[in-house]
């Protein structure tokens, strides 16, 4: 192939959100832009499309992953939750329904992604103990917010810990500010 | 401007050997693709020079960690996210868990690899420090076969490597430790999670009963055109005891070696500074432990 061709489009198998899906598509073109723009899935946000901001975070096998770090072609064969997952249906998540009630959202760029690295610590956690203030800030540190200077992020995220595994849940283990 | 998606041509081998002879029929062509944490960063800036890409996400032989009698074995494509979940690994090497854990934030550090830490060649890796400190040799795989070389050794000059065309990191081993070793792994940025290091160190240090230091490991990283090891330091710690002036001893040694510049990160004068705090900090500790 010389420099100025295009690459021959492949096809893109996987799982999104519990549906198979297939797609034609370039093989380095952005998982962000394949859920966003082929699966239509727009929940998934782009911020600062380099890996830094978090607000295109979806699961991979399970996994947390900038969507707009991931080629196409590493996407075949995979199962990938994004926010329109978490919901069921109509009703809301608990973590989605915390960012409601306590002002978690602005503008709501980052909250796709807020909420996904949320589900990841708890789909992880094995027991509630684990989870002190320190893991749920390390859990939130590669999602970056630019309106709600994160208090009520945070404070969305402990009291979904609270509603999920009780009052001694996302408790301080020292000042970690 | 991002790059213009269509002109880039990606190929997914299933296998090593299928892998290394595309490496092998083409001398240069392809550009090995791992977790792409680097590479798509790149595309998105619209300076991903190279138009074909070799994607070695199905490539079994290049997965997984295992524990041998004396050395663990860690496959190219594993993350830092599968180094922190590999708890005989953490264990042993507690500095690389660190290091591990430091690499930009856990959306990164489920992508991105080791091998494409050491391959991508920054002053700043996060890996760095640690793999000098932890004396890691690297497996490097063509069409012919494959030899095994020091990391010391690996990083020529700046984003220089012995790779070879037609070569790829296949694998990373560690040797195991003796116990007794006290472990430190720092890495100093704007913020905790997502900031490329101003100075990163890591130590390694043994200390006999008598309180000689019978080992004594340091390496820093972004504060000269590869990371490296503190060899004058070391040899200056040889076989002393750890005091006060000892420590002044192997600070005024470290100097040497630093040659940190300016750039949009930091100042070299700070990083100056700050490395030789680092080594200080460790040197206290190596110090204080066992002591009452």
């Amino acid at each position: 192939m010389s420099p100025s061709m295009s690459a021959q489009k492949i096809t893109v198998r996987c799982k999104i959100n519990g549906q198979d899906r297939s797609f034609t598509t370039y093989p380095m073109a952005r998982l962000l832009d394949l859920l966003r723009e082929d699966a239509g899935l727009t929940g998934t946000k782009e911020g600062c499309g380099e890996g830094e901001c978090g607000a295109c975070s979806v699961l991979v096998g399970g996994e947390l992953v900038n969507s707009c770090l991931i080629p196409a072609i590493q996407a075949e064969g995979t199962e990938i939750t994004t926010i329109e997952g978490i919901a069921e249906g109509e009703k809301l998540n608990f973590i989605q329904q915390a960012f409601l009630e306590y002002g978690g959202a602005q503008c709501g760029i980052c909250t796709p992604g807020m909420v996904l690295a949320v589900v990841y610590l708890l789909n992880r956690i094995k027991k509630p103990e684990d989870l002190t203030e320190a893991a749920l800030r390390t859990a939130l540190a590669g999602n970056l917010c630019r309106c709600t200077g994160y208090t009520k992020i945070f404070e969305s995220v402990v009291r979904a810990c609270h509603a999920r595994f009780g009052a001694s849940a996302g408790a301080s283990s020292g000042d970690q500010r | 401007m991002r790059g213009n998606i269509p002109a880039y041509d990606v190929r997914a081998p299933k296998s090593l050997t299928e892998a290394l002879e595309f490496l092998h029929r083409e001398p240069g062509a392809w550009k090995p693709l791992a977790g792409g944490t680097d590479l798509m960063v790149l595309l998105e800036m619209g300076v991903l020079e190279h138009k074909r890409l070799l994607s070695l996400h199905a490539v079994p032989e290049l997965k997984g960690i295992r524990e041998e009698k004396d050395r663990f074995v860690i496959g190219a494509l594993t993350t830092f996210g599968e180094i922190q979940a590999h708890a005989e690994l953490c264990r042993e090497f507690p500095l690389l868990r660190e290091a591990a854990a430091s690499v930009g934030a856990i959306a990164i550090q489920n992508r991105a690899t080791l091998a494409g830490n050491i391959a991508n060649a920054s002053p700043a890796a996060d890996s760095a420090p640690a793999l000098l400190a932890l004396d890691a040799k690297l497996e490097l795989a063509s069409h012919e076969g494959s030899r095994w070389v020091e990391y010391r050794a690996f990083h020529t000059g700046y984003k220089k490597t012995l790779l070879q065309q037609g070569e790829l990191i296949r694998a990373i081993a560690l040797p195991k430790l003796a116990p007794g070793y006290v472990h430190a792994f720092r890495k100093v940025g704007t913020r905790k999670a997502q900031a490329i290091s101003k100075v990163a160190f890591a130590g390694l240090a043994r200390k006999a009963p008598d309180g000689k230091l019978t080992e004594v490991r340091l390496a820093f990283g972004s504060v000269a055109p590869t990371a490296f090891r503190a060899t004058t330091a070391e040899s200056r710690l040889q076989g002393r005891v750890l005091d006060l002036a000892l420590i002044r001893d192997a600070k005024q040694a470290l100097q040497q070696q630093l040659t940190p510049i300016d750039d949009v990160r930091s100042t070299a004068e700070y990083r100056r500074r700050v490395s030789l705090n680092l080594l200080e900090d460790f040197l206290l500790q190596a110090k204080n432990r066992g002591e009452a």
